[in-house]
């Protein structure tokens, strides 16, 4: 689930963070898809190559209370810079270094202003649509479940 | 006296080569694959993350293949890999509140806002063996009626409860340190922080029966099932280089707040007392125990008198983890051939003063007969 | 954030091989205080950190070690390089640090000792050099060291030494000391007993 951005953050920080969250749930193949389909391939060079690791999963005791460690999960990184200067860094979820590359990738072109409506027509905005429909047939699937009380008699009255 | 002794090494590598010929097993059977092992014994696959202390699906799968679905040696696999990654960073505290439901029940509640919605559930199966999964595996299911609605919020049970001031409220101060007992050994007496990481790496058998002992009568706590959840949350982390939160994925979570009868203390009102319990994946009776245990370990600090094996955290906390207590169990497979040599010559000597003993005495014995 | 990472150096060429190199080059100069160990890899840092200084923190420092800069290495992208090379908190104060990082210094002070129930937690002080050699200015003996070792080693004074040998009374606590020139590096562990012999530094 993609959560609001806090407005802390401002407008640029605000979408950056979307479309960071989103490219990091996108399939490889979907990644892969807009990548060739890009006019001219990017010339980028890592700046951190795709490097696998664990994030440290945190959570707060009664879910709101004194924080303690659950576990670690697995997280691939990988930050790229462009000809222009830009950098472009992705942290996914899993061992996935391919599609770390290309979410950083993504990240730096989504920075440039040239290239930012065309991915966020082809790429982004179709993530986001298939991302949110996923999750309602999910929450439509699991409401199914949902029970529904008939009172037969009270105790009290 | 000392001997040194090698070898082995033949037979070692043919053992393992034994291994690998048992776990195949009849190669007339298909291999099973990782996603087959994670799509379908996908509870194994979440007892072993939990356990191991590391969500990844794929690895876990793997870990229950190579390991012959022994869970707890899946477990040493996991936690083994999970020492060889670099830690790129610490998430922010995931929000239960937050998550995308999959399960939500009350036992506390009949009508709660949000629902009471069962999800996948063994519960109401009438646990016989189906016999139709054996022939060609599949079941045909039924379709789901399905009514596409923009998703409702689901408070957490105990935020209701908590309004009222009839529970206890849970502070947070979050200047204070995280204990981390990968990093940093089990000390005592332990924080709650220290506490509730090691029972979620604790093993889910040890734990049951610490809880159902407390259920039992050995350190009461009177707990309700105030609210299961399962279902995904986002997690958060705050890159150095980016200075900002991004989200990284997903992870699928079972939470449990058992809400327990608490007749106050001379610093507290009567009110209830809270037990939390969190697991990563569909891991709802593990959560659930880890909920009775996490209460009963905090009867000091609620003011009372630790009497019971599940309230002393040493006890707890010190045999709780199966693969620290399968290590120190299962090393008395190992050579002891030195210690045993030197037992053996003590019980030999006690044996042979014992029975000089007996003889001087029966010749005092004697003498004094005649 | 991005106008520096852009700009920033590129740290290892080879991050694997040339942070496991460059952990022996620092192992083997421990296990053997004195020896001076030649730097084994080519490294981009940013200024004024030394070459053999950013290569000791990009193996060594991580997410779990707070690093701490003396205000005269605290400049440029030193930070902001440590931050997306190590991942490393960067921390204000000498008690909090794993990893301090110095220009020549006349005192220890401050920083952690570790205790005896975990010795392991005190602080390894990188102090970096103009440059440094074999030498007699001090002798240097205890364990990994056979018969006896010593050092030339320009810019420090006669209080670090002082602070160096009160540091070794402390055994089993004590910081351990990295002292990195440019190319080449040695260590002086809390193991290590020294003894001043240049009738300067004796003041």
């Amino acid at each position: 689930m993609v959560r609001d951005a806090t407005s802390k953050d401002g407008p640029d920080i605000a979408a950056r963070r979307r479309w960071m969250s989103l490219l990091a749930r996108a399939p490889v193949e979907r990644l892969e898809d807009a990548f060739h389909s890009l006019s001219e391939t990017p010339a980028f060079v890592p700046l951190r190559k795709p490097e696998i690791g664990s994030v440290l999963v945190r959570a707060r005791a009664g879910g709101a209370g004194q924080r303690f460690n659950l576990g670690e999960m697995t997280v691939t990184r990988c930050s790229v810079r462009l000809p222009s200067g830009l950098v472009g860094h992705a942290y996914v979820a899993g061992r996935r270094p391919r599609s770390a590359e290309l979410a950083a990738l993504f990240d730096a072109l989504m920075q440039d202003p040239s290239h930012r409506d065309g991915l966020a027509r082809t790429l982004i905005e179709p993530l986001a649509t298939e991302l949110d429909q996923a999750r309602r047939l999910k929450v439509a699937k699991t409401a199914a479940s949902k029970v529904t009380f008939f009172t037969m008699a009270r105790g009290e009255d | 006296m000392y001997v040194a002794v090698k070898g082995g090494e033949q037979a070692i590598d043919n053992a393992h080569k034994l291994l690998a010929e048992a776990r195949r097993g009849d190669p007339a059977v298909a291999e099973l694959t990782i996603s087959q092992i994670s799509q379908q014994l996908g509870i194994a696959v979440d007892r072993v993350m939990t356990e191991g202390s590391l969500y990844d699906r794929d690895l876990a799968a793997l870990a229950i293949k190579q390991a012959r679905g022994d869970i707890i040696e899946a477990v040493f696999l996991l936690r083994a890999y999970r020492t060889t990654l670099p830690r790129l960073g610490v998430a922010l505290p995931i929000d239960t509140a937050a998550m995308t439901i999959e399960r939500r029940i009350s036992a506390t509640f009949k009508d709660l806002p949000g629902g009471q919605i069962l999800g996948p559930t063994f519960d109401y199966t009438h646990r016989l063996l189906d016999f139709a999964l054996v022939v060609g595996g599949e079941v045909p299911v039924g379709p789901l009626p399905v009514t596409m609605a923009d998703p409702e919020a689901v408070p957490r049970v105990t935020d209701i409860l908590g309004a009222e001031g009839l529970l206890e409220a849970e502070t947070a101060d979050d200047d204070q340190p995280v204990g981390d007992i990968t990093r940093e050994p089990l000390a005592f007496p332990a924080d709650r922080d220290v506490r509730l990481q090691c029972l979620a790496r604790g093993d889910e058998g040890f734990l049951l029966a610490l809880g159902y002992s407390t259920q039992r009568g050995f350190g009461k706590t009177h707990p309700f099932a105030g609210e299961i959840r399962m279902g995904t949350v986002a997690v958060e982390i705050v890159p150095e280089e980016l200075g900002f939160a991004i989200d990284i994925g997903d992870i699928t979570v079972t939470e449990c707040q058992m809400v327990n009868q608490f007749k106050g203390s001379k610093n507290r009102p009567p009110q209830f007392t809270r037990g939390y319990g969190l697991a990563f994946g569909h891991s709802e009776r593990k959560a659930m125990t880890m909920a009775l245990v996490d209460r009963a370990l905090r009867t000091k600090e609620l003011g009372g008198e630790v009497t019971a094996p599940a309230q002393d955290e040493e006890f707890v906390l010190s045999h709780c983890d199966a693969v620290a207590a399968s290590g120190f169990v299962e090393h008395l497979k190992l050579p002891h051939y030195v210690d045993f040599q030197g037992e053996l010559g003590t019980v030999r000597a006690l044996r042979r003063s014992c029975q000089n003993a007996a003889q001087e005495d029966g010749a005092k014995t004697e003498d004094g007969d005649v | 954030m991005n106008a520096l990472a852009c700009d920033l150096p590129a740290g290892f060429a080879d991050p694997v091989s040339d942070a496991n190199a460059t952990f022996r080059a620092v192992l083997t100069a421990m296990s053997y205080p004195g020896r001076i160990v030649s730097l084994p890899v080519t490294v981009e840092v940013p200024a004024p950190l030394a070459p053999a200084t950013g290569a000791i923190l990009l193996a060594l420092a991580d997410l779990d070690t707070p690093v701490w800069l003396s205000a005269d290495l605290d400049r440029g992208m030193v930070a902001a390089w440590l931050r997306f090379h190590c991942g490393c908190p960067l921390v204000a104060t000498r008690p909090e640090a794993i990893f301090a990082v110095t220009t020549p210094c006349r005192d220890l002070d401050g920083f952690g000792l570790g205790s005896a129930e975990s010795p392991e937690r005190a602080a390894t002080v990188i102090v970096q050099l103009a440059d440094l050699a074999s030498g007699d200015e001090v002798r240097l003996s205890g364990p990994g060291i056979a018969t006896k070792s010593g050092l030339s080693v320009p810019g420090l004074d006669a209080s670090f030494w002082r602070a160096v040998a009160a540091n070794h009374q402390l055994f089993p606590e004590g910081v351990d000391i990295v002292l990195a020139a440019p190319d080449r590096l040695a260590c002086l562990p809390r193991t290590t007993m020294v003894e001043e012999t240049s009738p300067c530094m004796s003041r």
